[in-house]
């Protein structure tokens, strides 16, 4: 049997390391794979929730988090690639065109 | 045994996901990453959510990381083009900010009791599943449709034109 | 520990066994079949028929120079040709390869694992076999590589969409995602090649280009693109690759005859009189139609390569896209009508 207590704090370390990630890192590639562990983080904690209540839903909304990380994971590379054309680099220090 | 490869598969994935996140290059995160999204599928299946293990790898592993893969290779940058780390300051800070935010957390949640082992079975098969996203959840699955739509339109233009 | 794990762990070491033999002779029955259609004779120098020529080929690649470039990400390199290998296997875990088999008095079932979501587990499973093209293409630090393996990743992420859409009519026909339901449902009904065509020629067609085979085998085209994603490996790492594409190819094979040709089922025979109270006999032959059906599809995967000129990359991807995911779109909404309306199908 899963210990569910236990599957909660991995969840939340998961989510500390996802964060850790998106606020050391300048590669906008790894800051946005940080932010997938984050998801999944949230995901694992949903299905840990589901299994406590017994109740399906929360493995559905986990469904959903999945789908909508596709969707965001397309748009993002895609505008990471756009980022890069234009100043020939994926460093975030360098995007703050907005500031100057 | 259920137990065990429970505390294995979580180490794993936290271990793993610590490369994610401390790796120069980023192919070795993003398979790092993989990694830790085969363990999580792991975990799902142990707590019997067979149909969302499955999705996991197939649309994490299978599609999403290939994507990262499929940029970063495409991007090719040489090793000294790779931005790493903030300055030395920021990254204290921000290790700072990231213990406090998961300590306060884990404060939060042990502060509470919930119970550690649930109140009865639960079946994660298909069917029921399918039963709820077609019939409580259809509004929210149509838009999530409607959403992937936007998403390929709208990657398909960025990928096309100047901006 | 108890016979259940025991007979599990049998059946892995068999399925195992057994898909990496044939691996192995599938490299001498593609040299075979080729000089046959080429009026040649094909190697016949080691052993009677060149029977040996696997063994003599598999000492060959353990002895040459495992050469890795000096730029090389060398662990990566050294993952990339596993990564190939393990998927291709992997899949093998849940295709039912017979019936029962009346062994020491107990009823033991010929499949590794009946999962009750079999079909989405190939699915997910066959879609990690890019990360041994990417990984290898992009590793090896060459320009010819990383244009393979950037050539190969995007060819089969463009047909594994088709390949599963290919695979809903079926689903929804029979109700559901186990493959032995399936394969019940085709040996209680019609076999699905017969009741849905479409689904059967995009599946194939799907197949090869996942399986980078001739007419799609891009990712390889040595004459005219430099080779592709292996260009720098040799010796075992490369004949991974090699075993890998012929591995992923006898799971193909698996696959069709599962989903559209009825799996072990051979229709009248197994229905005799005689096969009543002969429960191991039958278990035997339901294994051997099986094996039969799959050679039939390994021999076909051959004689197309062999006939077929190469298809150009923008073609490759125009038939992916603008052809094959459209008509499989339509493939489902045709069979959603047909079960509707005239209430085929379904666990009914």
């Amino acid at each position: 049997m899963v210990n569910l207590n236990a599957s909660i704090i991995v969840a939340l370390l998961l989510f500390g390391i996802g964060t850790l990630g998106f606020l050391i890192r300048r590669n906008a590639i790894v800051v946005f794979m940080s932010v997938e562990l984050m998801l999944n983080a949230v995901n694992l904690l949903l299905v840990t929730f589901s299994r406590m209540r017994v109740d399906l839903d929360g493995q559905v909304m986990a469904f959903f988090v999945m789908a909508v990380a596709a969707a965001e994971a397309a748009v993002g590379l895609a505008i990471i690639i756009a980022v890069f054309r234009k100043l020939r680099s994926i460093d975030l220090d360098k995007a703050s065109l907005l500031r100057s | 045994m259920i137990s065990f490869l429970f505390y294995v598969f979580s180490a794993l994935a936290l271990a793993s996901a610590v490369m994610v996140v401390t790796r120069k290059n980023p192919v070795s995160s993003a398979l790092f990453l993989v990694m830790t999204f085969f363990c999580l599928a792991g975990i799902y299946v142990l707590m019997d959510a067979f149909f969302l293990a499955v999705v996991q790898v197939a649309v994490y592993a299978g599609a999403i990381m290939v994507l990262f893969l499929f940029v970063i290779m495409m991007l090719n940058l040489s090793p000294d083009e790779l931005p790493a780390f903030m300055n030395r300051r920021i990254k204290w800070a921000a290790a700072a900010l990231a213990i406090v935010l998961t300590g306060s957390l884990l404060f939060l949640d042990l502060s509470r009791r919930l119970p550690a082992s649930p109140a009865g079975e639960l079946k994660g098969e298909v069917g029921a599943l399918g039963d709820l996203i077609f019939g409580k959840f259809l509004l929210p699955f149509e838009l999530t449709a409607v959403l992937l739509l936007m998403a390929i339109v709208a990657a398909v233009i960025m990928a096309r034109r100047e901006i | 520990m108890n016979p259940a794990l025991w007979i599990t762990l049998g059946k892995i070491l068999v399925v195992f066994a057994l898909t990496l033999g044939t691996v192995a002779y599938m490299t001498l029955a593609e040299r075979k079949v080729s000089a046959i259609i080429q009026w040649r004779k094909g190697p016949n120098r080691v052993g009677i028929w060149g029977l040996l020529q696997p063994i003599a080929d598999g000492l060959k690649f353990v002895f040459k120079e495992d050469y890795v470039p000096q730029t090389a990400n060398k662990a990566l390199h050294a993952l990339a040709p596993m990564l190939t290998m393990a998927p291709a296997l992997m899949t093998f875990a849940v295709v039912p390869f017979g019936s029962t088999l009346p062994i020491f008095g107990m009823e033991v079932k010929m499949i590794v694992a009946d999962l009750s979501i079999g079909i989405l587990f190939i699915f997910a499973i066959a879609s990690l076999g890019v990360y041994g093209l990417a990984v290898g293409g992009w590793s090896s630090n060459n320009k010819y590589s990383l244009l393979g393996g950037l050539r190969s990743s995007a060819q089969m992420i463009s047909y594994e969409i088709s390949m599963g859409l290919s695979v809903i009519p079926i689903i929804m026909m029979s109700g559901t995602l186990m493959l032995t339901g399936i394969v019940d449902w085709q040996g209680n009904h019609l076999w699905f090649v017969i009741t849905q065509p479409l689904s059967f020629l995009l599946f194939v067609i799907s197949s090869f280009a996942e399986t980078n085979r001739l007419p799609f085998d891009l990712p390889e085209a040595e004459p005219e693109l430099v080779g592709g994603f292996h260009t720098e490996y040799s010796s075992m790492k490369f004949a991974s690759f090699f075993l890998g594409e012929y591995a992923n190819m006898i799971t193909a094979s698996a696959l069709i005859v599962t989903l559209f040709f009825g799996g072990y089922h051979l229709p009248f025979i197994e229905n005799l009189a005689f096969f009543d109270n002969h429960g191991f006999m039958l278990g035997m032959l339901h294994v051997i139609t099986f094996m039969a059906k799959t050679a039939v599809w390994l021999f076909i995967f051959i004689w197309v390569r062999w006939s077929l000129p190469r298809f150009r990359y923008d073609q490759l991807m125009g038939l992916g896209w603008k052809v094959l995911l459209p008509l499989s779109l339509v493939n489902i909404l045709i069979y959603g009508i047909i079960i509707l309306g005239f209430g085929l199908g379904g666990t009914s």
